[in-house]
């Protein structure tokens, strides 16, 4: 039987929105580990990695507690199927090449960032110190990406070329960063989590200035992915979980 | 009965798995130490969130503890307020120059502004003296190094790279 409220409900589904996206980033940034083009960047993309997966651990932990079934982070990381996860449809896009990889992640840091930032001031105090947390990590993945996609949009022909491609591609699922649904107004409503369109002045304002530095021209389509917040994925979520879950799922509850 | 200053000075001796020059109170890791009844009840708060030496930290804890004869042991986990490397004590900054590492410069960590970071890459706000040789003329090679807490750095003087460890 449930005996979840409706708020907690909720609250399930925010912090699993938060969780599944942090975890789902993370692991396809950790994909790069041992395959960047320079060492240094092989210790960065894997330092985002673990931050990203750390904080997923903070996340999905208060989420397993509010629920109150019994289950943990690793329980709900590696036993949920795919249509129970939540993540942005952005941060489950293949990583393609190093640029476009970098573009993600900065569309999302982008993000992530001021979305942190207003999660410090949750009325729950858990969320807001996770967030405190997580935000001092994401400070500097911002930093990171944004020089990055700065330098390779204003780079070769070539580098340019690709980061345009990128955006091309990444700029429809950046949209459902900032859209809510009625469990997003009903958290905000209650002054947990900040509502996802309130981000939109300054990931616009960030990402405009970045990119126009970056010699990148934002798509003119306005059309934009939704879906990942409600469990309807694209079918690279379930290929990216048969790796991530295999281990657990044939050996359940196995230990170190 | 132990007491809680006692628990303190062993805390003292454990060293941080990752930089052993240092211990876990002189990483101000440690946030409280109390006792209930017979439990000595230890609170630990994570450097970075996904920190491997997290687990590892908390074993040499509990470890250290029962050599000195504590039956009941308990380790919470604290994160707010975040942990800050302005936590780490003179002390500690001494032993990280003296092993090869730089230590923080306070107030200097990431803000997520994009042109912060601009003007710290030509070398405008931030000066990282080498470890080593103690040139003030060093450059960063990357933010994020070795570990989650540090970043690479290299001297242009005596040439050697050296990790920074990073202010957050």
């Amino acid at each position: 039987m449930d005996t979840m409220t409706d708020l907690d409900t909720a609250l399930f589904a925010g912090l699993c929105r938060l969780g599944d996206s942090t975890l789902v980033l993370g692991h396809r940034v950790s994909e790069w580990c041992g395959h960047a083009p320079v060492l240094e960047e092989d210790i960065a993309l894997a330092n985002v990695a673990l931050d990203l997966i750390g904080q997923t651990q903070m996340w999905l932990g208060l989420a397993a507690e509010i629920e109150g079934k019994g289950r943990d982070a690793d329980a709900l990381a590696f036993r949920r199927d795919v249509w129970e996860f939540r993540n942005l449809l952005l941060v489950e896009r293949p990583n393609g090449d190093f640029g476009h990889t970098l573009m993600r992640q900065f569309l999302f840091d982008a993000w992530h960032q001021p979305m942190l930032k207003a999660l410090e001031s949750s009325g729950d105090p858990r969320i807001a110190g996770i967030a405190a947390k997580a935000g001092r990590e994401v400070a500097y993945h911002l930093e990171r990406s944004a020089d990055l996609v700065i330098r390779l949009g204003d780079g070769s022909l070539e580098s340019h070329n690709r980061m345009q491609a990128a955006l091309d591609t990444l700029w429809p699922y950046t949209g459902e960063m900032m859209t809510a649904d009625a469990t997003d107004q009903a958290l905000a409503e209650a002054g947990i989590m900040a509502a996802p369109d309130s981000i939109r002045p300054e990931w616009d304002a960030l990402v405009r200035d970045v990119l126009a530095e970056a010699t990148l021209g934002i798509p003119p389509g306005t059309h934009m992915h939704k879906g990942g917040k409600q469990g309807q994925h694209s079918e690279h979520l379930g290929h990216m979980l048969a790796t991530m879950q295999w281990l657990q799922r044939a050996y359940p509850d196995a230990t170190w | 009965m132990v007491s809680v200053a006692q628990v303190w000075d062993w805390l003292a001796d454990v060293p941080d798995p990752e930089i052993p020059v240092i211990s876990v109170t002189d990483l101000g890791i440690v946030r409280d130490v109390g006792l209930e009844g017979e439990t000595v009840v230890v609170t630990v708060t994570p450097t970075y969130s996904g920190c491997p030496a997290t687990a590892v930290i908390n074993f040499e804890i509990e470890k250290a503890l029962r050599g000195h004869g504590v039956r009941d042991v308990r380790l919470e986990r604290r994160l707010d307020p975040p942990w800050s490397t302005d936590w780490l004590s003179e002390e500690a900054r001494e032993k990280l120059r003296a092993y090869g590492i730089a230590p923080p410069i306070d107030g200097t960590r990431a803000q997520g502004v994009v042109a912060g970071r601009i003007k710290r890459l030509t070398g405008a706000a931030l000066v990282v003296p080498c470890p080593r040789c103690g040139s003030d003329d060093t450059r960063a090679v990357s933010q994020f190094g070795s570990t989650p807490c540090k970043a690479a750095w290299q001297c242009n003087d005596c040439l050697e790279p050296f990790d920074y460890f990073k202010c957050i």
